[in-house]
């Protein structure tokens, strides 16, 4: 500050910096701005008593109002639970059969459910609910247990073939070939009628010797007619839709050695309201089914206009 | 120019504010601000209750921001959120608007009609009604504090307040039904943010009317720095013509010597009656905001003693020129319409009229698809092909629609909504959608096996006499691949 003098042209004192000639005026600010900067530098010293602001050796200062964002966290969800209560304790009071006729209940039960299936489903389902080779397209019609919203609640409250819960859904189909109950020719040849049966194949001289080899081995699971049977999740072989692939090497795999898809028991992990919900969402996917409809599914399987 | 004794020593971190203390006038242009005042308060106050039926479906406020429904009325327009831009395109306007008032009038805005300018008038008024007029300010400011300084200081904060108060509630009412509003205002039923609201702009009018007044004008505001780039020569502006004030001097001495002294006496009754203070024979300066007061106060004295107006006047620099050099001042007109505000105003009018148009072929129909992407199609037990869509039918009128969905294109395709039983599918459907709503449907859409991917579309009809209708193209995915647009 040794230069500092009176600006000619102006008559205000410099602030006695001189950068190639150029010089600045110390034109003062005016006295609230000031007050202004004081009461943000006393806002500050509030903020660091009443929030965590000093680092300490493992966390920061707590704050006297002991704020933290976890806590904040855990305040809103029990804030949001407090919301949903009364929508929730409905729909715990009802059965499924109930929920779903309920205009009012069903689209938030939807909505929570939706909530649910993303963070618990989609690891196996996919986040849009079409599944994958082994894992069910959750929106298509073909139900292998059933897809009227009672059914789809016992699968999520029971899993499938869940080692952990006595009531799961169970059943378990032959490696035929693996463990040779039939010889390769016959599980080709019954590959060769089961493909045939929804036209994916023609229907030639290997098929209709596989005809045979399914009479023999697999109408007590899959029916006379192919069509499953959902007692044993044992699924209708005539239709289009195929949980593990329905290229003729995969069918063939089938055969050859059984898969079992197992499938958790959510009742074991989830409440009930939140196993409703989500029944409900898998049921409004497009393929849910009401309680009148026919257990079989379509009438035929191959004109493409099997339902109008 | 300062001489350096007038200096203020103490360079400290601080100016000292030096309060104002404008004096009373009266003039053309006092009256004319009076106008403005009375007709912007005016404006601002009473909006909100002038009412407008719209039909039993709609809210019947004139103008209504209606936040939560997220509807914005304006008399016989009703702006839905996507129609925003019918707003943005008013604000563009508006900001045109300001470029050309100020490319023609000058500082007009800040003159006469910046709500800074209107409360801080309105405020010292306030003053003058309380505490007297100029003379009579200054002294009380002087005065040591006594019962009468309290009372009248109390009394005046009284009503800045009361003022301020009524500024904040006139301001939420713009945002609710507002005979409703006042009455849970009142009750204590209102929404948090409206008493929050009413706080704050009760506390900002208070401190900037009452208080901060030309500070907000000289160090707050950016409105007066990008004027500084948008004045020039052709600009009209309060104008000191030294050329025919200066050198100052006395009536006694003009009488005296005549010729030897300009048309000014120096009575300094032009910075009296400015309400920011300044001194306008200095020069343009971004502490004169144009509001003419000063014009007012010169031609009152020029009056009394003889001499023609105009001493200060409105005038741009080009007329300060001409006029300097003795020519005869030229028509208003000349200031007024040059290239700078004939292109302005032609870019005004045509945002105007785009906004116009726009407004009167708007459609008060919508459908709107939005096809779901995970997954992209999905085989039914049957073969068939499902793609689904949330398609999102839009009835802007007041009143209940039915309105025909139904598709064209897709050889054999059905569909059905979330809320209807599949054996129902068909190719049309009829939907009843509430007044002033958005249906929002889940529409399952099957083809026969084998169906390649392709366009298709979804038709909206309205089932009334008027019959408008809308459409809205797209995509029907198939493991079946088209020839010529798949991916």
């Amino acid at each position: 500050m040794a230069n500092k003098k009176i600006d000619e042209a102006t008559g205000i004192e410099t602030v006695g910096h001189e950068w190639d000639g150029i010089e600045e005026l110390n034109n003062p600010l005016p006295r609230w701005w000031v007050w202004t900067t004081y009461l943000t530098i006393i806002f500050a010293i509030g903020y660091m008593i009443v929030y965590p602001a000093i680092p300490m050796l493992h966390s920061a200062t707590a704050g006297v109002w002991n704020w933290s964002s976890r806590g904040q966290l855990a305040d809103e969800m029990a804030e949001g639970a407090a919301k949903r209560k009364a929508a929730t304790d409905a729909i715990a009071a009802m059965s499924v059969e109930d929920l779903v006729k309920d205009e009012k209940l069903m689209p938030l039960a939807i909505a929570g459910g939706a909530a649910a299936f993303r963070q618990n489903c989609v690891q196996c389902h996919g986040s849009g609910a079409a599944g994958g080779i082994g894992f069910p397209n959750l929106k298509d019609d073909d139900w292998l247990w059933g897809g009227n919203i009672k059914e789809i609640e016992t699968t999520l409250q029971h899993g499938i073939r869940s080692p952990d819960d006595a009531a799961t859904r169970t059943s378990l189909m032959p490696s035929f070939g693996k463990d040779g109950i039939l010889t390769e020719a016959q599980v080709g040849d019954a590959a060769s009628y089961v493909l045939s049966l929804s036209g994916s194949a023609p229907n030639d001289a290997a098929a209709q010797r596989g005809a045979a080899v399914f009479q023999a081995n697999c109408v007590a699971c899959h029916g006379t007619d192919a069509k499953g049977m959902r007692q044993f999740g044992a699924p209708n072989l005539t239709d289009k839709v195929w949980l593990y692939g329905g290229k003729r090497e995969q069918v063939v795999g089938s055969i050859t050695k059984a898969h079992a898809g197992v499938m958790p028991a959510w009742g074991k992990k989830l409440d009930p309201v939140t196993i409703k919900m989500l029944a409900a969402y898998v049921h409004s996917l497009g393929g849910g089914e009401d309680f009148t409809s026919a257990p079989a599914a379509p009438a035929s399987g191959t004109d493409g206009n099997a339902k109008p | 120019m300062q001489s350096p004794d007038k200096v203020n020593k103490n360079t400290g971190l601080y100016e000292k504010r030096k309060v104002v203390f404008p004096k009373a006038v009266d003039g053309p242009f006092r009256r004319f601000k009076w106008l403005l005042m009375a007709l912007t308060l005016g404006v601002y106050y009473i909006t909100p209750w002038v009412r407008w039926d719209r039909g039993p479906y709609s809210p019947n406020q004139a103008v209504l921001i209606d936040l939560a429904s997220r509807r914005f009325y304006m008399f016989g327009i009703e702006i839905w959120p996507q129609e925003f831009y019918f707003v943005a395109g008013l604000l563009i306007m508006a900001g045109v608007g300001l470029f050309l008032i100020t490319s023609a009038v000058g500082r007009a805005w800040c003159g006469y009609a910046c709500p800074q300018t209107v409360w801080t008038d309105l405020f010292q008024h306030v003053d003058r009604l309380v505490d007297g007029d100029r003379n009579a300010q200054l002294r009380l400011e002087a005065a040591p504090w006594g019962a009468q300084k309290i009372f009248k200081r109390a009394l005046k904060w009284a009503i800045y307040l009361f003022i301020a108060f009524w500024t904040g509630g006139a301001w939420i009412m713009y945002f609710a039904d507002a005979p409703t509003l006042v009455r849970e205002f009142w009750s204590g039923q209102a929404a948090p943010v409206a008493y929050a609201t009413v706080g704050v702009l009760t506390l900002t009018t208070f401190v900037l009317g009452g208080f901060m007044r030309e500070q907000v004008c000289v160090y707050m505001c950016p409105w007066p720095r990008i004027q500084t780039a948008m004045l020039d020569e052709k600009s009209l502006i309060v104008t000191y013509k030294d050329w025919r004030g200066e050198p100052r001097g006395s009536v006694k001495k003009a009488e005296k010597n005549p010729g030897a002294v300009g048309d000014c006496i120096d009575c300094n009754g032009c910075v009296n009656v400015c309400p920011t203070g300044y001194d306008i024979r200095n020069g343009p300066d971004i502490k004169c905001i144009t509001c003419a007061l000063c014009i007012d106060e010169c031609d009152k004295v020029m009056k009394q003693i003889g001499r023609p107006r105009g001493l200060i006047d409105y005038a741009t620099l080009e007329d300060c020129e001409l006029e300097r050099a003795g020519n005869p001042p030229r028509p208003i007109t000349k200031a007024l319409f040059h290239t700078r505000t004939l292109i302005y105003t032609g870019i005004w009018a045509a945002i105007g009229f785009a906004l116009l148009f726009a407004l009167g072929t708007r459609s008060r129909i919508d459908i709107k698809v939005t096809k779901d992407r995970n997954p992209p199609y999905t085989v039914q037990s049957s073969g068939e092909i499902r793609n689904d869509y949330t398609v999102k039918l839009l009835n802007m009128e007041g009143r209940p629609r039915d309105m025909k969905v139904s598709i064209d294109g897709l050889p054999g395709g059905k569909f059905w909504t979330g809320d209807m039983p599949r054996e129902k599918a068909g190719r049309e459907l009829t939907v009843k959608v509430a007044a002033d709503k958005l249906e929002p449907l889940r529409v399952y859409v099957v083809a026969p096996d084998g169906t390649k991917a392709q366009k298709f579309t979804f038709v909206l009809k309205a089932m009334d006499e008027e019959g408008a209708g809308d459409s809205s193209e797209a995509r029907f995915d198939s493991p079946v691949e088209d020839e010529g647009e798949g991916q």
